[in-house]
């Protein structure tokens, strides 16, 4: 017990003009209360469109198949009523890009307090400005700042108010997606203690996307590595930075050198070449043509994720041989 | 004043003023001295609003500075248009912005030929254009060449993208190169390629780079030295193992607490945000953010009035460890850090 | 490398860029309904004014050659009937469609290089010479057109050439607008500050950069200022400020009022000069609209 979000063998894909497009390609996830569960991938790699499809927030023409069960209800299924319960306060979702999100002509305080207006039709201005004062405080912003509009924050600020307009309604589950992103390195780890706090003190389950894996490995309990739409090595986050099975996220973990490394000292690390565009994905392993260590087994057929045990799992067949 | 061969670009007590829409004076660089050698690779770091990005900007002559000067190879910066031009050719910059920095109607190979043309380069060198287009796209690791040069922006990797920069910029073979956040918006399996090539143009071409970048993690890759800045001034400048393995400025030392990957630290978060250069601080600029202070530390050393009212030096354009603090002198003895080293200007 | 390596020539690079971007072009252009309708249109109109001394003969407009009674209906003869001298309309609507285009054409140029010039300019530099053109633009925005062309019409004197330049002199200003707003946007992106850091001066960052980025807003522009353009020629032809010598839509619309066909019922000498003026405007306009969606990536439904 205690799931709040369960994915199964979620697969989203989108009709372009090129072609279909499969973004997400059965996705297993799981995310209890109090745990925060990190996705890391490359732009594209279909971690946002993952974000949005736990909100039924993808866009009209995608076809999804598998469950995205929230509180064991499936999202995917539901009518609009009970789909708008779902949306803010069960689960919300945090944006990347907290500049365009916001609204330049409202006051922060009426961003914040709309969606408890629209679950709350009852509520009474003088509980409203309670509310969100106290939402403001949680974000550690002050009260008064629910006056200001969004030019006059900071990123930072801009941020914070996202994430108290994501609490606005209590949800017990938040998507974040790349929080941090555009922030400076002070501001990013203010914010990822911000949003550590919040799952210690309320009990709430997050979803961190980012495409840092440092980051992740830094504040998250699991960690979900996707490649090219799938998911390619799920762990305990900090032994998946410090140990990662698959190259992928080998290359990942090495692309943030460990200062003070001497092996990182004008040595910097990474893989040669692009991501595939999903639209003609290589056959097999869909990383085989970027991987140093591929064989012909890799280009036959598209690996299974293999479980190491110890919660580890990675899709990949030459673990032992690379390790 | 004596002039070294490792001093390629030099800036001197160089600051740039704006003046707001309110009529308030924002310093956005308040006495920077920092040198580029040729072939060596320097990395600027900072937060956004530290002045890092100006100071680039200062130093190819894109803002001309309010006050002190930027020499290059000795000379003063003619910022006439005849001496921009001519600087162009010695130094190349990398704008941040991969995506924006390519014009949309133009492909590859009008991109990368647009320095050539200019400075008519195919006259002056005998290669023909094309020749010279093809070469820079290979340095920048874009092989074979001809395949890119009819691709338009959107038809690139962001990666693709970066490298067609950077050849924009290496067609005109210049000495220094300014690289502005080269890789915080790629992502990150295609950014150790890029860092790569930036140390292997410098292997094969000698070519000098000046990194500005928020990203520790990347300066320790490719750095030979970092300076450190805040709120337009340089708090620390030293070798990069000086600077990042001992760290002595308090800020440097948070900076690099907060960095994921540094289990070793803990973690100082420092509260708030760098302040608003129209509003700089009294004594070190610092002190209102400062851990050492808020923990006593600097009251014990006894130089927390220090802190809050005696503004410190400039720190020189010289070798060695530097650092802008009155607890650290106090703790290491020299006195105020650099003073009277560097007066003539 | 060495340069047997490179297959192509930088002219080479060039020309196949230039193909590569028209068949896209056409290619978007193709998807656009509407827009095909108009530019189908307009080449019947085209053809019509350029093949005119073909189809119908230039002795037909003359009066005293005119073989028709006063204001007859449409016969198998005279199709669409006739004027007042017995002209032929079909002929004089034939004729009359090289002198509309005509002078809805040329008054776009004069009004495209004026308003692309100043919009460029006034966009594109800063400080008080910026300031005085905008001024400048602003001032003719805001005059009404008919009071301006009529003064201006009646010092030069009535003659096509005269018609031309008052409706070009008058008609630029939203185009400079419209290039000034583009301008002042495309001033801020990165690959211009590229550009100065690969050493351009100012010249060349007007021409190899802001002017080949506005050029297919101008080019959608155009076509829509030819209408209006066609447009004003009918108006000043129909308040009789327009070339007495020769026949156009709007000239053929005054004569029709002045002799009363509205009150005799001759129908046929009003409606066909209106019909044509309207196909045109339209046309150009679903040209315009279709060319300003594929140039303009904003107004592109995704």
């Amino acid at each position: 017990m205690g799931e709040l979000l369960e994915l199964r063998e979620l697969t989203v894909s989108y009709r372009t003009s090129e072609g279909p497009l499969t973004a997400v390609r059965g996705v297993d996830l799981v995310v209890r209360s109090g745990e925060i569960v990190g996705v890391a991938g490359e732009s594209g790699c279909g971690k946002s469109t993952l974000a949005s499809t736990v909100l039924r927030l993808q866009p009209k023409d995608a076809a999804v198949t598998g469950e995205a069960l929230v509180d064991g209800a499936d999202v995917l299924t539901m009518g609009w009523g009970d789909l708008r319960a779902v949306r803010w306060a069960e689960a919300s979702i945090v944006f990347q890009g907290a500049l365009h999100s916001l609204n330049p002509v409202q006051r922060v305080f009426d961003q914040i307090a709309e969606p408890i207006r629209l679950h709350e039709p009852r509520v009474t201005t003088q509980e409203l400005e309670q509310r969100v004062g106290q939402l403001l405080e949680q974000v550690g912003l002050p009260r008064a700042r629910s006056r200001a509009y969004p030019h006059q924050l900071s990123g930072g600020q801009r941020q914070r108010v996202m994430i108290a307009m994501a609490l606005a309604c209590r949800p017990r589950l938040i998507v974040a997606d790349e929080p941090t992103t555009a922030l400076d390195v002070m501001v990013q780890a203010q914010i990822l203690d911000l949003l550590q706090g919040l799952v210690r003190d309320l009990g709430l389950g997050m979803v961190l996307i980012s495409h840092d894996l440092s980051v992740l490995a830094d504040v998250c309990d699991r960690v979900v590595v996707m490649y090219a739409g799938r998911v390619v090595e799920v762990g305990p986050a900090d032994e998946l930075f410090a140990d990662p099975l698959h190259p992928y996220a080998r290359a990942l973990s090495g692309a943030f050198p460990r200062i003070g490394d001497p092996a990182a000292r004008y040595a910097p690390s990474g893989l040669g070449g692009d991501p595939p565009d999903p639209r003609w994905l290589p056959q097999g392993c869909s990383f085989a043509p970027r991987c140093p260590h591929a064989v012909d087994a890799c280009r036959a057929e598209e690996p299974p994720l293999i479980d190491f045990g110890g919660g580890r799992a990675a899709a990949c067949i030459r673990v032992e041989e690379t390790r | 004043m004596t002039r070294t061969v490792d001093r390629f670009l030099e800036a001197q007590r160089v600051g740039v003023e704006f003046t707001t829409r309110g009529g308030s004076v924002a310093r956005a660089l308040d006495g920077i001295d920092l040198s580029v050698g040729r072939g060596e690779i320097v990395a600027l770091v900072g937060e956004s609003g530290s002045g890092k990005t100006t100071l680039a900007r200062t130093l190819i002559g894109l803002e001309p500075p309010t006050s002190g000067e930027v020499l290059v190879d000795g000379a003063p910066m003619d910022h006439s248009l005849r001496g921009l031009r001519a600087l162009r050719r010695r130094v190349q910059m990398v704008l941040q912005d991969a995506a924006g920095a390519l014009n949309p109607r133009q492909t590859v190979y009008e991109s990368v030929a647009e320095g050539v043309r200019l400075h008519r380069l195919a006259r002056s060198t005998g290669r023909s254009e094309t020749e010279i287009v093809a070469q820079a796209l290979s340095d920048a690791g874009l092989r074979p060449p001809e395949r890119l040069f009819l691709r338009y922006p959107h038809e690139l990797s962001g990666g693709q993208r970066q490298r067609v920069l950077i050849a924009g910029a290496l067609a005109l073979s210049p000495e220094l190169l300014i690289a502005d956040e080269p890789v915080s918006s790629l992502d990150a399996s295609i950014r150790g390629e890029l860092l790569a090539l930036l140390l292997r143009l410098r292997e094969e071409l000698g070519l000098g780079v000046l990194v500005v970048t928020h990203d520790l993690g990347l300066a320790w890759n490719i750095a030979d030295r970092i300076a450190v800045m805040y709120l337009g001034r340089i708090v620390e400048q030293g070798s990069t193992e000086q600077v990042l393995e001992s760290p002595r400025h308090p800020y440097t030392r948070a900076l690099l607490s907060v960095v994921p990957e540094i289990d070793r630290l803990e973690p100082v978060v420092l509260t708030g945000e760098i302040p608003d250069p129209t509003r700089i601080p009294d004594g070190c600029r610092f002190h209102p953010r400062c851990p050492c202070l808020l923990d006593g530390s600097s009251a014990a050393a006894g130089v927390d009035g220090d802190c809050r009212s005696t503004p410190l030096e400039i720190l020189p354009a010289a070798p060695g460890h530097l650092v802008a603090c009155h607890l650290d002198a106090k703790l290491h003895g020299s006195t105020a850090p650099g003073a009277g080293l560097f007066t003539d200007s | 490398m060495s340069t047997a390596d490179v297959p192509l020539s930088a002219r080479q690079v060039t020309w196949r860029r230039r193909r590569l971007a028209t068949r896209r072009g056409w290619g978007e252009f193709r998807r656009h309904r509407s827009g095909l309708v108009g530019l189908v249109v307009l080449t019947a109109f085209v053809l019509l004014a350029l093949l005119a001394p073909l189809i119908a003969d230039a002795e037909g407009l003359e009066a005293s050659r005119a073989t028709g009674g006063v204001l007859e209906s449409p016969s198998g003869e005279f199709w669409l009937g006739t004027d007042e001298r017995g002209r032929s309309i079909v002929t004089l609507l034939i004729w009359g469609s090289r002198i509309s285009l005509l002078v809805g054409s040329l008054a776009t140029l004069i009004s495209m290089v004026i308003g692309t010039t100043m919009g460029l300019a006034s966009g594109f530099f800063e400080g008080w010479p910026a300031r005085v053109l905008f001024r400048i633009t602003e001032w003719f925005l805001v005059i009404p057109f008919i009071p301006l062309a009529i003064v201006l019409a009646s010092v030069l004197g009535r003659s096509l050439l005269n018609i031309v330049i008052v409706i070009g002199v008058t008609g630029w200003a939203g185009t400079a607008l419209l290039i000034r707003s583009q301008t002042l946007s495309i001033k801020e992106r990165p690959y211009l500050e590229r550009a100065k850091v690969l050493g351009a001066g100012r010249w060349h960052q007007m021409t190899r950069h802001i002017l080949p980025n506005v050029m297919p807003m101008v080019f959608a522009n155009t076509t829509l200022t030819v209408a209006l353009a066609i447009l004003a020629e009918t108006t000043l032809s129909f308040l009789g400020l327009g070339d007495p010598t020769r026949v156009s839509w709007g000239s053929m619309l005054e004569n029709a009022f002045s002799v009363g066909a509205m009150t005799t019922g001759a129908w046929w000498y009003i409606v066909p000069p209106g019909v044509c003026v309207v196909l045109v405007v339209l046309s150009f306009t679903l040209v315009g609209q279709a060319l300003e969606e594929i140039f303009n990536p904003r107004l592109r439904r995704r």
